[in-house]
C-alpha cells in the first residue's frame, strides 16, 4: 500500500512552478506539503488528486501509474480543496450522504457525530458558518472511507477545539492503515509526519 | 527557476522548411493571380444572360472553396494537435482562421454583388450564401476562444475540440440548409450554380483557385511565424519577469 | 448506475428548491413569444405563418439561457472537481448533467408550449407535432450546448462567448424542427421532419458527452 511521485513538475501558463519533487507515502504516514505562497502547494495535491495532469514525472498507486491505470485509484483517495462543494440549498446532511454515496459506502450519522453536527444535520449549508462548513466537508473524509486523504488548508477556520479534533481523527486514521497528503498553514505538529517542502526542491 | 524553453521554442525543423516554401509562393501567388486575372476578365467570354456579371463568380466560386477547405485543414491540424500533442499543428489551425474567414467574408461580399444585378437585392436567402454565413459565425467562434483563455496550451486545446465538433456538424448544417431553401424558394430562381461549366470558365476558375492556395500558404507561412515568434517573446519575457 | 440517478436526483433537487431557475427560462420564453404579436401585429393569418418559427427560436434562446450553468454552479463551489474524480467516467458525468438540464429547464418549456402555439393561432396538427418536435429535437440543445458549457466553464463572460460557440451548430434543428410543424400544417406527413430530428439527436448523443468531456478535463487542468 503505498503512494508513490517522481519527479513530478509543474507548469502553469508556461512557466515551471515546481520540478524534481519525489515522495513516498506508505501506510500509517503523513506528508505536510510546506511552502511559501505561490510555490505549488495547492497545485501539487491537484495533481496527487488527478485532477491536474503533471509536466513531467510521474505518481504510482500501488504500483500503477494513477493517470494511465485509474480504475485502481478512484475511490481510493478524498480530495478536499479551497472550496467547500457544498450546496448551499441542501442540508448538511443531503450534502454529506450525496458526496459519501457518490464515492462509495456511506455512514452518514457516524460521521457527522464525529465532527459533531448531529444539531445542524437538518440546516442547509447556506446558513453555515465558515467554520461549519469546513467541519460539514471533514466528515466527508468519514462518511465514506478511502486510505488515502489529500486535504489542501484542512484546518483553515476551524478553532483550536475543532483543530485537536481533526488531528485526533487523521491520527486514527493514520493508526488504521491510512495515509494523508496535506498543505496547511496552521501548525500540525505530528509524530508521524514527514515533511516536504517545495521551497527546497525548486531550483 | 528553469523555464522549459523546449516546447515552442525549437519548432527549428519547421521554420526551415517554410523558410523553403516560402519565397515560391509568393511568385506563385503573383503569377498565378496575373494569369487568372487576365483569363477570368479578359479571355473567358461573357455570359449570354449575365453578361460580364459573370465575372464575379472567378473571385466567389474561389474564395468559397478556399473557406471551405480551409476550415477542413483547420480541423485536421487540430486533430493532429489534440492526439498527437504537435505544437505547430495547434499553431497551424490558429493562424489559418482569420485567413478563412476573410475568404468566407470575400465569398459573401461578392456573392451578394452579384445577387444585386441579378436578383435585383444585395441579399437573397440562398442555400449557398447561407451556409456561406453559418461558416462565417463558426471561424468567429473558432477564434474567440482562442482570445478567451489565458493559457495558450489550453486555449489551443479548447479551439481544436471546437473545430471537430465544427467539422461534423458542417455536411449536417449544409444540408439542413440546402432543405430549408427547397422547402421555401420555388426552384426557378437563378441560384448560384452559375452556368453551364465551360473550359473557358474552368481553367480561369482553377487557375484563381491555385492561386488563392499559393496565397494562402504565403499569409499561414507568415503568421504562424509570427506566432512561434511571439511565443518565444512571451517565454523570454516571463524569463525576465523571473530575474528581475 | 445509482450514482448516475442520484446526480441527475441531485441537479433536479437544487432546481426546484432554487425554484429560480425553472421559472426564469419559463418566463423569458414566454416573454420572448409574447414580443412577436407585439413587433409584427395582431394579425391572425400572420401570426399563425410565423409561429413555428418563433416557438423554436424562443425555445432555442430559453436553453441558450440556463446552459451556462450547467457546470458553471458545480465549478464554482468546487464539486465539480469531486465529480470528475469520482467514480463515473467524465462522459457518463456529462450525460447525467444533461439529462438533469433538460428536465429541468426544457421540458417545462414543451409543457407550456403548446398554449403559447393556441396564442399564436396554430392549427390543432401544428401543435401536436409542434410538441413532438420538440421533444425529439430538444435533447440535442442540450447535448451539444454540453459542450458549449464546458468549454466555457470557469470564464468570465462565458455565456456570450457560450452563445456564438453553440448557436450556429443549433441550426440543423431549427430548419427540421420548424419544417416538421410546418409539414403538419399543411396536411403533409411530419415523419420524415421527425427522423432527422431523431438522427441528430442520436447523433449528439456520441459526440456532445465526447467533446463535452474533453472540455471538462480541459477546463479544469
Amino acid at each position: 500500500m503505498s503512494f508513490i511521485a517522481q519527479n513530478l513538475a509543474c507548469q502553469r501558463a508556461n512557466q515551471l512552478i515546481f520540478e524534481d519533487v519525489s515522495f513516498t507515502l506508505s501506510a500509517g504516514e503523513a506528508i505536510w506539503v510546506k511552502g511559501r505562497n505561490g510555490a505549488g502547494k495547492s497545485s501539487l495535491l491537484r495533481i496527487c488528486g488527478r485532477l491536474l495532469t503533471p509536466f513531467r514525472g510521474h505518481a504510482e498507486w500501488q504500483g500503477k501509474d494513477i493517470f494511465k491505470d485509474y480504475d485502481g485509484y478512484v475511490g481510493q483517495y478524498h480530495y478536499l480543496g479551497h472550496l467547500d462543494a457544498l450546496k448551499h440549498a441542501m442540508t448538511v446532511r443531503e450534502n454529506v450522504r450525496f458526496w459519501a454515496s457518490f464515492h462509495g459506502t456511506a455512514n452518514v450519522a457516524m460521521a457527522l457525530e464525529k465532527f459533531e453536527l448531529q444539531a445542524l444535520a437538518d440546516t442547509p449549508t447556506g446558513m453555515l458558518s465558515q467554520g461549519q462548513k469546513k467541519r460539514t466537508n471533514l466528515s466527508r473524509l468519514v462518511a465514506s472511507p478511502a486510505k488515502l486523504w489529500i486535504l489542501d488548508e484542512p484546518l483553515s477556520a476551524l478553532d483550536r477545539h475543532y483543530i485537536t479534533l481533526f488531528k485526533e481523527r487523521l491520527l486514527r486514521h493514520l493508526d488504521d492503515g491510512g495515509m494523508a497528503l496535506f498543505a496547511t498553514h496552521q501548525d500540525m505538529e505530528l509524530d508521524r509526519v514527514k515533511i516536504l517542502d517545495l521551497d527546497e526542491t525548486a531550483s | 527557476m528553469a523555464i522549459d524553453l523546449h516546447k515552442y521554442a525549437n519548432p527549428k525543423r519547421f521554420l526551415a522548411i517554410t523558410a523553403a516554401i516560402y519565397p515560391w509562393s509568393v511568385w506563385l501567388t503573383v503569377i498565378l493571380l496575373l494569369g487568372g486575372l487576365y483569363l477570368s476578365l479578359f479571355v473567358a467570354p461573357p455570359d449570354y444572360q449575365q453578361g460580364d456579371t459573370v465575372r464575379i463568380m472567378f473571385v466567389h466560386v474561389p474564395a468559397a472553396w478556399m473557406a471551405l477547405m480551409i476550415y477542413t485543414l483547420m480541423a485536421v491540424s487540430s486533430a493532429v494537435g489534440l492526439i498527437w500533442k504537435h505544437p505547430v499543428a495547434d499553431l497551424t489551425a490558429k493562424a489559418a482562421a482569420p485567413i478563412g474567414a476573410c475568404f468566407t467574408f470575400l465569398a459573401l461580399v461578392t456573392g451578394s454583388l452579384w445577387g444585386q444585378p441579378m436578383w435585383g437585392t444585395f441579399w437573397v436567402w440562398d442555400a449557398r450564401l447561407t451556409s456561406m454565413l453559418i461558416l462565417l459565425f463558426l471561424y468567429l467562434g473558432y477564434m474567440a476562444i482562442w482570445e478567451s483563455f489565458d493559457d495558450p496550451t489550453k486555449a489551443a486545446k479548447a479551439a481544436a475540440i471546437l473545430a471537430l465538433v465544427g467539422v461534423v456538424n458542417i455536411p449536417i448544417i449544409r444540408f439542413s440548409v440546402d432543405w430549408w431553401n427547397t422547402l421555401h424558394q420555388p426552384a426557378s430562381v437563378a441560384t448560384m450554380d452559375g452556368p453551364k461549366i465551360h473550359s473557358t470558365i474552368l481553367i480561369p476558375l482553377l487557375v484563381m483557385g491555385l492561386a488563392y492556395t499559393a496565397f494562402f500558404v504565403m499569409v499561414l507561412i507568415i503568421r504562424v511565424k509570427a506566432e512561434i515568434l511571439k511565443r518565444r517573446l512571451h517565454v523570454l519575457q516571463i524569463a525576465e519577469l523571473r530575474e528581475s | 448506475m445509482s450514482r448516475f440517478i442520484q446526480l441527475v436526483g441531485r441537479d433536479i433537487r437544487l432546481a426546484f428548491r432554487q425554484g429560480s431557475a425553472v421559472t426564469l427560462s419559463l418566463s423569458f420564453f414566454v416573454i420572448i413569444v409574447v414580443l412577436f404579436p407585439l413587433g409584427v401585429g395582431p394579425e391572425l393569418a400572420v401570426l399563425a405563418r410565423i409561429g413555428p418559427g418563433v416557438l423554436w427560436v424562443a425555445a432555442l434562446l430559453s436553453c441558450l439561457l440556463t446552459l451556462d450553468r450547467m457546470f458553471q454552479a458545480d465549478f464554482e463551489d468546487g464539486s465539480l472537481d469531486l465529480l470528475i474524480i469520482g467514480p463515473l467516467p467524465t462522459e457518463i458525468l456529462v450525460l447525467a448533467k444533461v439529462i438533469a438540464h433538460w428536465l429541468t429547464s426544457v421540458l417545462p418549456l414543451i409543457v407550456i408550449a403548446p398554449i403559447l402555439g393556441l396564442s399564436l393561432n396554430l392549427p390543432g396538427d401544428g401543435i401536436f407535432a409542434l410538441t413532438l418536435a420538440l421533444l425529439i429535437g430538444t435533447p440535442t440543445l442540450s447535448l451539444i450546448g454540453a459542450m458549449g458549457a464546458a468549454l466555457t466553464v470557469g470564464m468570465r463572460r462565458g455565456g456570450v462567448l457560450l452563445s456564438l460557440l453553440v448557436l450556429p451548430l443549433y441550426i440543423p434543428i431549427l430548419i427540421f424542427g420548424v419544417a416538421a410543424v410546418d409539414a403538419a400544417i399543411a396536411q403533409l406527413t411530419v415523419v420524415p421532419h421527425l427522423f432527422l430530428l431523431g438522427g441528430v439527436s442520436l447523433g449528439a448523443l456520441v459526440v456532445g458527452p465526447l467533446a463535452a468531456a474533453a472540455g471538462l478535463r480541459l477546463s479544469l487542468s
